[in-house]
């Protein structure tokens, strides 16, 4: 019987390896491997023979020039001496700013229009309806370019600002200034602060050099600089949350064993907000408001009209597309669902956020997540309103005066691609997390 | 005796239902005032609507219609705000086709209408079948109808298909399955880069059926942007579904070479690939050869297409149910057969509205290669505006460039929409 | 299946493409036709009108120069180019010369391997400030928020002038003249700055040209020319001397209404003969037919009435000649003898 099952015993012989399915699937995985280094390879030689030709060279070498070029918007210290390196960094942080602060109030936006939507009240559910059918139906970067037109036309410029009889007012007490280049808003500062410190300094660079008794440090010494305020308060707040949680922890165990809940309401506020008011007082806390002064505003912090473009426009466009996810989730869900709510005597936006979202968010995470991938690629579009993020640095200005096309477009795939497959790692790890564990 | 009845032994007419639930009144209750916070929302998006047609209207109706610069509107207008429409007026055609040469506009215009009636077949179910015989030679007489020159260089083109079909069909009983395709397709790469050019210089000679040729420069407009996207999209299929078999293979390498691909083009935006095929393609190809910008573009975003349909491909194999695979091996079917008769036909009709908004997402997406100096319907708003004539117009440009992606987007995705609510009752 | 297509037409752009190896001169012969790279649209120097015909400046250079080559003007494929793709398309051979408002610096003519031929057009960077601000030089711009059109040398300039002269502002760098146009206008940045000639173009299209002032200080040098791959000196030399043609035919008096009458025999200027090709082999030695210099000129006229009919005072943008009238009237123009 044993024969039976045995293979066949014979001679290896060449056919086998396409005839012979223990064999094909190597041979077929080998071939391809080979097509794929031949292409590789004469991709590879092709590259040089023409760079050769040419007269250029590959290097990264030119990264470490001064850039020469000035930055508006920049999240660390930079100068027009600073280094490519510096500046494509500095792009980077622009790329995430906005993509960061873009999913998030398109997710809002997204969620709020979906539900909408939704609604029996007609004339809403169409509004909304128009809006997500104009969004995805006209290219973003028309949106872009839509957006930024429509606040530079209608905000005021700051020279509206000035005179005896200004035409434009800033709003909230004095406080916010709306123009056309840009919100401006107090900023938090500290008259007692504890300064900055410097990240990998370089000690002997004179930036670094050890500033006059009560002068602040440098901005441009070290890699970057971490403000030690910052760190304090998140500090404080951080363990003003742990102690909250215990207080709640240890109210849940005393319903638990007796049926009461001790209020605890004030406890766990006070536990939180006492002594960050504390570390504020004595760090003295005090906002410093916007100014006109000159051309511009100072003081204040300063967001500009091209970041708050980009930023409505990617919101806005995205979120037409998260409101269609949204909607498909919900209606996903069974009807029962929300009979079953209603029976236990839910009201309406109870039984969406509490019933009705948390189910549909396991449909909605998937497809969300390559929203967020479309989000991020997008922001590359910023060049259209020169918001200076990484394509308007490294694979803008920099490529433009340096002519480094094939460094600057590989270093800024490479990058894309990197920012691509971290925020899949950490959507994919977190939509692991909430799935249904399917029994 | 008395009759006391307690219950009523005549029945009461029906009433009327209250005024207030029925007709316009009852519908304007219950759809707009159901509640007071519903109330408030009508009555917020009543206002706005009113706010936005109150600013709009004037502007967009606008008598500036016959104006030949913006001063003249201006002029007309005498300092009240309203739309400069003579700039569309003068320049639509050229935001249509481009620079097209005006008297050859039957020819993209033919090739548009021809290719509504070769996509005919595929999106509906009632036209005759025999019109798939036209679909398939349609990729053929797109391009010689918009770039002109011999007929013989797509029909030599095409004749590569054929030989590689009955190089298969001829070998397959002789040799096996796999040796037949690898043969095939081997015996038409030789065709293409060997005789075809040969070929089709030769047929020209003898008889020279052309039509005047036209540079890819000379492409532009509305019709750059749907050129690119209907060839990016045609070329991407065959494409997406290779890439789609390839993830979804057992075989390691074969598996991790798509998966790789895939996932690069999807992870970089389609910028970069432009600046690629701007700067970097003609670097990657052997020195001396040298293509024109529009091909190198078509080249890119065809690459970039490819990945996203091989996704869209792959979510249709993954909505077959297990058993029609199971079935196609108990049947005995090898992989290219299954494919062929089985999973494929199946998996693509499910995918019909993932393809069709894939390809609304490279139609708008072509709006990028403005950043890269083409002249696409952005690309020449720009180049319009540096006419001193119209040197400063910016809302009507844009506002006609994104009606016009509205009409072609908006219907587009409706008609996969009504696919989808087809699909889902066929399927099920 | 739709595969085909695309091989196909890879193959018959293999063919149909030169080979940027071979002497250009004798590859643009071959061919018939120019391949000229252009601006995507910058008033006055480069843009299509209603018909797609290019006019301009700069394709008054192109034009000139297919004349030259091959006595057809309209011989041109005129190639829209932007700042980031002008360079890989010259040296890649896509196109044969670049004439798009291109700064001649160091590093461009020897790190990037391009010869600059000549310079049509003497340019500098400066701003322009609305009169209400009440700005009357530069120097007074400390803290102010300046609109830079990008993919230039503008960039740098800007950012030398105002570290030299230790002020801050707020650069907000746009990519095309349009949107520049409409930010400046809007108040959203206070000062406009890029080339000189973009700025007079710029504010002849605005409504109240009067409320708008070009401020005194041009704070960059911007010598505009023509340019081809370096090592290709036949070719260069060609670009070259028909723009040194257009220039000699301006100091020499030769126009448009008077060109064919003087080339019609050797007059008794012997420069305008050489130039004309009534006497001497200097067409010869170039490669192109004796009476090239006549064609070039034929197109548009001398160098003055190109300037004159494109960007001069007459047109709307209204540049004046300043530093590019001839070195006889006090500019810079000055073209080496035709012997």
């Amino acid at each position: 019987m044993a024969s039976l099952t045995d293979p066949p015993k014979e001679s290896f012989r060449l056919g086998m390896l396409i005839y012979d399915t223990r064999y094909r699937s190597l041979t077929i995985q080998i071939v391809a491997l080979f097509v794929f280094m031949i292409f590789a390879a004469w991709l590879i030689n092709n590259t040089l023979a023409n760079l050769a030709e040419q007269g250029k060279t590959i290097g990264f070498g030119f990264l470490s020039d001064p850039a020469g070029y000035d930055i508006n918007q920049r999240l660390l210290d930079y100068s027009s001496q600073s280094t490519h390196w510096r500046a494509a960094f500095i792009g980077l942080l622009n790329t995430l700013l906005v993509a960061f602060m873009g999913c998030i109030t398109a997710t809002i936006i997204g969620v709020i229009v979906g539900v909408l939507r939704l609604s029996n009240n007609w004339i809403v559910a169409r509004l909304m309806t128009v809006y997500v059918e104009a969004f995805r139906n006209v290219p973003v970067l028309l949106w872009i370019v839509f957006t930024m037109a429509i606040m530079i036309e209608t905000l005021p410029a700051p020279r509206a600002f000035k005179g005896e009889n200004p035409t434009a007012n800033m709003v909230l007490f004095d406080s916010v200034a709306f123009t056309n280049r840009g919100v401006y808003i107090p900023e938090p500062l500290f008259s007692r602060g504890l300064g900055d410190l410097p990240v990998l300094p370089d000690r002997d660079s004179p930036a670094c050099a050890a500033p006059e008794a009560g002068a602040p440090l440098n901005d441009s010494c070290g890699v970057f600089q971490i403000s030690l305020d910052l760190i304090l308060i998140v500090a404080v707040l951080a363990a003003g949350l742990y102690g909250s949680s215990r207080i709640k922890k240890r109210a849940d165990r005393i319903q638990n064993a007796t049926g009461d809940r001790p209020t605890t309401w004030y406890l766990r506020l006070g536990v939180v907000l006492v002594p960050l008011a504390i570390v504020l007082a004595i760090l003295g806390f005090h906002l410093g408001y916007p100014q006109l002064k000159g051309f511009n505003f100072s003081g204040g912090t300063y967001l500009r009209n091209s970041l708050i473009a980009l930023w409505l426009a990617l919101s806005l466009y995205t979120a037409a597309f998260i409101a269609e996810i949204v909607r498909a989730g919900i209606l996903a869900i069974s009807s029962g669902q929300t009979e079953a709510a209603a029976a236990l005597g839910l009201r309406s936006n109870r039984i969406m956020s509490l019933v009705i979202l948390p189910q549909a968010l396991r449909v909605i995470i998937p497809p969300l997540i390559s929203n967020y991938l479309n989000l991020t690629k997008n922001s590359s579009l910023a060049i259209a309103v020169g918001y200076m993020d990484i394509t308007g640095t490294l694979g803008g200005i920099t490529m433009n005066q340096t002519g480094r096309e094939l460094e600057c477009v590989l270093l800024l795939m490479l990058v894309y691609l990197a920012i691509s497959l971290s925020i899949s790692g950490i959507m994919n790890w977190y939509n692991d997390r909430v799935k249904l564990v399917e029994r | 005796m008395v009759q006391i009845n307690f219950v009523r032994s005549v029945m009461e007419e029906q009433q009327a239902p209250p005024a207030a639930t029925t007709g316009f009144l009852g519908w304007i209750r219950q759809n707009l005032f159901s509640s007071p916070l519903n109330a408030i929302l009508t009555l917020l998006s009543l206002g706005f609507v009113a706010w936005l047609l109150a600013h709009s209207l004037p502007w967009i109706i606008s008598p500036t219609w016959r104006a030949t610069s913006l001063n003249e509107c201006r002029e007309i207008l005498m300092g009240e705000g309203g739309a400069c429409w003579g700039v569309i007026r003068e320049r639509w055609l050229q935001l249509m086709f481009g620079f097209y040469p005006s008297e050859l506009y039957w020819r993209p215009i033919l090739a548009f209408l021809l290719l509504l009636i070769a996509v005919a077949p595929i999106l509906f179910t009632g036209v005759p079948r025999r019109v798939l015989v036209f679909s398939a030679v349609y990729p053929f007489l797109m391009p010689w109808l918009l770039w002109g020159g011999p007929i013989w260089g797509p029909v030599v083109a095409g004749l590569g298909f054929v030989i590689g079909f009955y190089a298969h069909q001829f070998l397959k009983p002789i040799a096996g399955g796999l040796a037949a395709i690898l043969t095939g397709v081997l015996l038409a790469i030789l065709w293409w880069l060997f005789l075809a050019g040969p070929t089709a210089s030769a047929l020209s000679s003898v008889l020279p059926l052309a039509l005047q040729s036209v540079e890819s420069r000379a492409f532009g407009g509305f019709m750059l942007s749907i050129t690119i996207g209907v060839v990016a999209i045609a070329l991407s299929l065959p494409i997406g579904i290779v890439l789609a078999l390839g993830r979804q293979s057992n075989l390691l390498i074969v598996r991790s070479l798509a998966v790789g691909f895939i996932e690069f083009i999807r992870g970089v935006p389609l910028i970069t690939l432009l600046f690629v095929a701007s700067t970097l393609l003609n670097i990657f190809m052997p020195p001396g050869t040298n293509f024109d910008i529009v091909l190198r573009v078509i080249i890119m975003v065809t690459l970039f297409a490819s990945a996203y349909m091989a996704e869209v491909v792959r979510g249709g194999l993954a909505a077959l149910p297990k058993g029609q695979y199971e079935a196609a091996d108990a049947l005995g079917l090898d992989f290219w057969m299954a494919n062929r008769l089985i999973i494929m036909p199946q998996a693509l009709k499910i995918s019909i509205p993932g393809i069709v908004s894939t390809f609304i997402g490279v139609f708008k997406d072509t709006t990028l290669v403005s950043i890269i100096g083409l002249l696409d319907p952005l690309g020449l708003s720009n180049a319009i505006r540096a006419d001193q004539a119209w040197n400063g117009i910016v809302w009507e440009l844009y506002g006609f460039i994104a009606l016009l992606f509205f009409v072609f987007c908006f219907s587009m995705s409706r008609y996969s929409m009504y696919l989808e609510r087809k699909l889902q009752t066929g399927h099920r | 299946m739709t595969k085909s297509v695309f091989v196909g037409a890879l193959a018959l752009a293999c063919v149909s493409a030169g080979i940027a190896a071979a002497g250009t001169l004798d590859d643009v012969k071959a061919r018939g036709k120019l391949n000229c790279g252009v601006a995507t649209g910058v008033p006055g120097f480069a843009a299509p009108d209603a018909n797609g015909e290019w006019q301009g400046f700069d394709v008054a250079v192109c034009r000139a120069v297919a004349a030259a080559v091959l006595d057809d003007p309209s011989a041109v494929e005129f190639v829209p180019t932007t700042g980031k793709t002008r360079f890989t398309a010259l040296a890649s051979g896509e196109i044969d010369m670049l004439a798009r408002n291109t700064t001649w610096t160091f590093s461009r003519d020897v790190d990037l391997k391009f010869d600059f031929v000549g310079v049509n057009y003497y340019d500098g960077q400066g701003f322009m400030v609305p009169k209400e601000l009440g700005v009357s030089s530069a120097k007074e711009l400390d803290g102010a928020t300046v609109c830079i059109q990008t993919g230039t040398t503008t960039e740098l300039n800007l950012a030398d002038f105002f570290r030299v002269n230790n002020m801050s502002y707020e650069p907000v760098p746009i990519e095309t003249n349009a949107e520049a146009q409409q930010q400046y206008l809007a108040g959203a940045c206070d000062v406009y700055t890029t080339d000189a000639s973009g700025l007079a173009a710029t504010r002849a299209t605005f409504e109240n040209v009067a409320d708008h002032v070009i401020l005194p200080e041009i704070i960059s040098k911007e010598p505009l020319g023509p340019l081809v791959r370096h090592g290709d000196n036949e070719w260069g030399d060609l670009v070259s001397w028909t723009l040194n043609a257009l220039v000699a035919a301006e100091e020499l008096g030769v126009t448009s209404a008077n060109v064919a009458e003087l080339a019609a025999a050797a007059g008794n200027n012997p420069e305008i003969n050489r130039l004309l090709g009534t006497e001497g082999t200097l067409g010869e030695m170039l490669g192109v037919p004796a009476d090239w210099a006549v064609k070039a000129i034929s197109v548009a006229g001398n160098y003055g009435e190109v300037f004159e009919k494109n960007i001069g005072e007459t047109t709307p943008i209204g540049l004046a000649r300043g530093l590019n009238a001839q070195w006889t009237s006090g500019g810079l123009l000055y073209s080496p003898p035709f012997r």
